[in-house]
């Protein structure tokens, strides 16, 4: 599950990493023509929409993969960097980076990708961006007010702006493809011919009815942690969906057999777990199944998980989530804590035994009564919450 | 020889929207450049005004979150790798060629001004908007973050604002 920083590639591969992306990133921004200054500001003046083209194809194609990529949870979004919200400054910043866009004719990344190549206005406005980094820097404490103002945190735009991600997802891939038509036209009045570029027209169209479809796809691809939560909450859903259950006398045999192979996942509230918990067991919220540190507890080869909650259709639903995310050997306790409770702890001898099953039982469950409460009170837990992983440091 | 044909901007832009999308799963972070140049100015000061910078707030909030190492930075490596991406394309395509290009309606002299004074307010933006086009626009957009979007549209929407004023610079 990604992102693979920290854990499946270290920090040192990732500056490696960065190197090979740099590339890829550089030699694309060449290719597309972001080398020449004339090229970029032809934006402005409406004779060369390149860079709306590729900007907004671009950033409109990684959106829809982050969607995608969290729906199938392969991406954990809860961990990946969100550009803080800090809203005056992202204002006037970008106000006068507009104005040196205009006036420098590059913006950092292409005034580097153009400078590479030889461009020596490019490599005077690397320079310049040096300096205008310097003045920020020695201004900075007339500046910093202002700059720490209007902090809104790590907030994402349909947030703001109240709608669900795939409608506004759906909304922008709208804008974007509509953008690419209307700058078309009003490119190729501005230089007077058509651009031979986007012939034919019909393949074009093609492309626009795909985007809006795959668009419509983010629109249709709530969150996976809101789809699982909400398909438990149907009880007939929860009853056909088969999960292996585990009997009181079964979980109470292998806790009495030191099974190392068990692990139990607790998945009730903090407090009764403090109170009482079984050997061993692990406390989890159902939220916390969805994390990535999960996988640490959750995907130890060989382990038998059965999951405990207070009765047997709390256990149940947090052995489904577990399944769903793709964990093995998934079980749950049939009857939850309260039957483990009733048939083991807190055992009555029955005065009615009529059969040889009943005899075993009996015996069994007086013995488990005596050694299952002296286990728990040797066990007496240190709460180990999942670790959150921070989120990740990023910005420029 | 003829300097080759730059890619389709729809083609360029689904290979962008990749290594972007590429980038987010593998390091959780996006693209950026002005974080490598403000990088390079606190490593360039680090060494040739050490006292200057001791009491200086910027200078030393920076330094604490980095240890002390300015340029041993995700952005400093990926920078380097796009000096060389652009350069090889360059090379491929034909397109190397060292020259100071302006609108032949202007001086040289005026471009180089103007791509100084383009270049500083841009430095000064992309600290106050924490990001450039790169960082703080284009992975915005690919996050949805808010303060992302709402920098992109200030960039964009500031440049048209202003394109009138300064279009006997480039038609």
């Amino acid at each position: 599950m990604g992102p693979l920083v920290p854990d499946v590639i270290g920090n040192e591969l990732n500056f490696i990493i960065a190197i090979f992306i740099g590339i890829a990133f550089g030699f694309i921004l060449e290719q597309a023509g972001f080398s020449t200054s004339k090229k970029l500001v032809g934006l402005f003046y409406g004779y060369d929409f390149t860079v709306l083209r590729v900007f907004f194809t671009g950033g409109v194609t990684a959106m829809i993969g982050v969607i995608i990529l969290g729906h199938f949870g392969l991406l954990d979004l809860s961990l990946i960097y969100i550009n803080p919200t800090f809203l005056w400054s992202a204002i006037v910043g970008g106000l006068i980076m507009g104005l040196g866009f205009v006036i420098g004719g590059f913006c950092p990344g292409t005034s580097i990708t153009a400078a590479a190549i030889g461009k020596i206005d490019a490599m005077i406005f690397v320079l310049g961006s040096g300096i205008g980094v310097f003045i920020f820097a020695e201004g900075y404490p007339e500046f910093e007010n202002f700059y720490k103002a209007g902090y809104w945190g790590n907030v994402r735009i349909f947030e703001t702006l109240g709608m669900s991600q795939g409608l506004f997802a759906f909304l922008l891939t709208l804008i974007a493809v509509s953008a690419f038509w209307f700058t078309t036209i009003v490119e190729n009045k501005v230089n007077g011919i058509p651009n031979p570029e986007f012939k034919p027209a019909r393949l074009y169209a093609g492309l626009s009815g795909l985007a809006i479809l795959i668009g419509l796809s983010a629109f249709v691809m709530p969150d996976i942690k809101d789809s699982y939560l909400n398909d438990i909450e149907n009880i007939n859903y929860v009853d056909n969906y088969y999960i292996k259950e585990m009997t009181s006398d079964e979980l109470a045999f292998r806790l009495i057999d030191d099974d190392n192979t068990l692990q139990v996942i607790d998945i009730r509230p903090m407090e009764e777990f403090k109170e009482l918990s079984l050997p061993h067991s692990l406390s989890f919220t159902l939220k916390n199944l969805f994390v990535k540190d999960a996988r640490a507890i959750l995907a130890v080869k060989h382990k038998k998980y059965v999951f405990v909650g207070e009765d047997g259709v709390s256990s149940k639903k947090a052995a489904i989530i577990a399944d769903r995310l793709g964990y093995d050997n998934v079980s749950y306790l049939r009857g939850g804590l309260t039957e483990f409770k009733q048939d083991i702890i807190n055992y009555k001898k029955s005065s009615q035994l009529n059969s040889r099953e009943a005899v075993d039982t009996d015996r069994f469950r007086t013995q488990a009564s005596k050694v299952i409460p002296v286990l728990i009170e040797k066990n007496k837990n240190v709460v180990i919450p999942v670790k959150k992983t921070k989120r990740v440091l990023g910005g420029c | 020889m003829e300097p080759k044909k730059f890619m389709n901007p729809y083609l360029a832009g689904f290979f962008l929207g990749l290594i972007l999308l590429a980038t987010i799963y593998i390091t959780g972070r996006g693209l950026g450049a002005s974080g490598s140049v403000k990088s390079a100015v606190i490593s360039t000061m680090q060494s040739v005004a050490p006292d200057h910078i001791k009491n200086q707030k910027f200078y030393e909030e920076y330094l604490t979150e980095h240890q002390n190492m300015p340029l041993k930075n995700w952005l400093v490596f990926e920078v380097l790798g796009v000096i060389l991406g652009a350069f090889i394309s360059g090379l491929i395509s034909n397109r190397l060629k060292l020259t100071l290009e302006h609108s032949p309606k202007i001086k040289s002299g005026t471009r180089i001004i103007g791509a100084l004074i383009g270049g500083l307010l841009f430095g000064l933006g992309a600290q106050f908007g924490r990001g450039c086009t790169s960082g703080a626009a284009l992975s915005g957009m690919a996050v949805l973050s808010t303060g992302g979007i709402i920098t992109m549209m200030a960039i964009f929407g500031g440049a048209y604002m202003f394109a009138y004023f300064f279009r006997k610079l480039w038609i």
